[in-house]
């Protein structure tokens, strides 16, 4: 049988493929991660969930070679922008950590990779993109 | 003379700014009690003339500095405000007592900002939480441990890097060379300033292959963690009018004083928007104020990274749309350039002692209007503008003029 798996974060859904699904706000259509109160671009209170689309840019991006204890070194840190417009801060996977293999406007979709388990083995499970 | 000062405008008085350093054998207070003082001894004024006290020391905001400060210089009952904005706490108490003073609470008042913070290394979010029994979604983003390192970066020199690779994303012309091109002229800088914490000049090559922190930030394009602090005495034009005119000849105009928070942006939420905030309060100060960009003789802005630096010339107005990456490559914000940025050294060198940091980039734009910045001293500065901002986000600009007082 296979491990149990849960996403890093709420809005990582695994299936029935990995997609992240963001709160959006049925007034005005801005997008969100996080748990919300109000949207923070036109003040109404109501949300509808909506599945941001797998490809994009990469549109900024830093290679960190110094992290707080605990966290593997180098990996490049990155924000893209999905093909929805949607964005999302995430890393680059799959890729070297390097400026040479990490090209501003490159074209990334959606991975995900295990993280580490609990001591139920449920295995946590986080989502970067890859270039295409 | 004094009739040409208008009653509502408000002046520097008194400025003065610690050393940036680390003093391992002095408190917060010590600190900021140095600066206070040396603030109203400049303005010749003493702590029972002052109205109103508002004081930012970030790693203490909940530590009544203010109220500490009193009781080394003075338990005279005027109103404190311990205020917290992140890297424009400065500005912000600076702001606070421009308010007080507008709304006519106040003649004179001083605003400090002190930070002790030794040598504390990387900041930032961090810590993944690797080792939790069982994983059970938590917090805002239903996070079953910590995301920094997995979702992107939470350290400050990653997260300024983003900042700085976006805008390259946009724009011609930018890249490693131009980010390191900017630490180099703030460590070349800050060799004529004897208050900044470190005075050493860097090559390119120095600059380029020391330790890289987050591409392409490497060491030597990072502020570094410091002690120190600044204070203002501010004046309400009417009564700097009544004060004798040696006095009077050292005032500095406040021209303008403006503090934005960011507005959202379809991306504000996942990266910190450090651009429209000030270009918003660049906006507004400049409007205020009367001036423009090409009227600067100095500037002295928020270089926490150099990333940070090089897009701020463009935030500030001070390069063509996109040009940040041409201006610095074509000397503009050298000492002997366009527009001199940085002249102090900036954060990069003088250091940034956080809640000090807005406090002291007007002392140093106020030392050049008077004429008084020594080795460092731009010739004939008349306009100058200091910036702050601090992630979260908040940014402060003040625009300050030498004027017939």
């Amino acid at each position: 049988m296979a491990p149990a798996r849960i996403p890093l974060v709420d809005y990582l859904h695994l299936e029935p493929e990995p997609h992240l699904v963001a709160h959006e706000c049925r007034h005005c259509g801005a997008r969100f991660f996080d748990r919300r109160n109000a949207c923070a671009r036109c003040g109404k209170t109501e949300f509808a969930p909506a599945d941001v689309d797998g490809a994009g840019d990469l549109r900024a991006f830093t290679i960190v070679h110094r992290a707080a204890p605990g966290i593997p070194v180098p990996f490049v840190s990155a924000i893209v922008r999905t093909d929805d417009g949607t964005w999302v801060r995430s890393n680059v996977v799959n890729c070297d950590p390097t400026p040479e293999a990490v090209t501003l406007g490159m074209r990334v979709r959606l991975a995900t990779y295990p993280v580490g388990a609990d001591d139920d083995g449920t295995e946590a499970v986080a989502f970067g993109y890859e270039p295409t | 003379m004094a009739a040409r000062i208008s009653p509502d405008s408000v002046w520097v008085l008194g400025a003065h700014m610690t050393r940036f350093a680390r003093y391992p054998d002095r408190d917060l207070i010590d600190l900021a009690s140095e600066s206070a003082l040396g603030a109203l001894a400049d303005g010749e004024v003493t702590v029972a003339d002052i109205d109103v006290l508002a004081c930012g020391a970030l790693f203490q905001a909940s530590g009544a500095v203010g109220q500490r400060l009193q009781k080394q210089i003075g338990q005279t009952g005027v109103p404190v405000y311990n205020v917290a904005n992140a890297c424009a706490t400065g500005a912000t108490a600076i702001r606070t007592v421009m308010m007080a003073i507008r709304a006519g609470e106040a003649e004179i008042g001083l605003a400090v900002g002190a930070e002790q913070m030794g040598k504390m290394g990387l900041l930032g979010r961090g810590g993944a939480k690797k080792e939790k029994k069982v994983f059970e979604p938590s917090g805002r983003y239903g996070a079953v441990t910590g995301v920094d390192g997995y979702l992107g970066t939470e350290t400050m020199p990653g997260v300024f890097a983003q900042a700085g690779t976006a805008y390259a994303h946009d724009h011609d012309g930018v890249g490693f060379e131009q980010f390191a091109r900017v630490a180099y002229k703030n460590h070349l800088h800050s060799t004529l300033n004897p208050l900044a914490q470190y005075q050493k000049e860097f090559s390119m090559d120095e600059i380029m292959e020391s330790p890289m922190m987050s591409y392409p930030n490497t060491l030597l394009m990072c502020c570094p963690t410091g002690d120190g602090a600044a204070a203002l005495v501010l004046v309400s034009g009417e009564r700097l009018a009544s004060m004798p005119s040696h006095v009077r000849k050292r005032a500095v105009k406040v021209s303008a004083s403006v503090l934005t928070s960011d507005p959202f942006t379809e991306d504000c939420q996942v990266q910190p928007d450090v651009n429209t905030l000030t270009r918003n309060a660049a906006d507004q100060a400049y409007e205020t104020a009367g001036v423009g960009p090409e009227d600067l003789d100095l500037v002295e802005l928020h270089d926490c990274f150099a990333t940070a630096e090089l897009i701020h010339y463009d935030n500030l107005g001070l390069c063509e749309p996109g040009g940040a990456g041409e201006f610095i490559d074509s000397g503009g914000p050298f000492r002997d350039g366009a527009t001199p940025v940085n002249v102090s050294g900036g954060l990069i060198s003088k250091g940034h002692p956080i809640g000090a940091t807005g406090v002291a980039n007007v002392y140093e734009v106020t030392t050049h209007m008077r004429g008084e910045a020594g080795d460092r001293q731009v010739e004939g500065a008349t306009v100058g503008l200091a910036h702050v901002i601090g992630l979260a986000s908040a940014c402060g600009v003040h625009i300050l003029e030498k004027a017939a007082a």
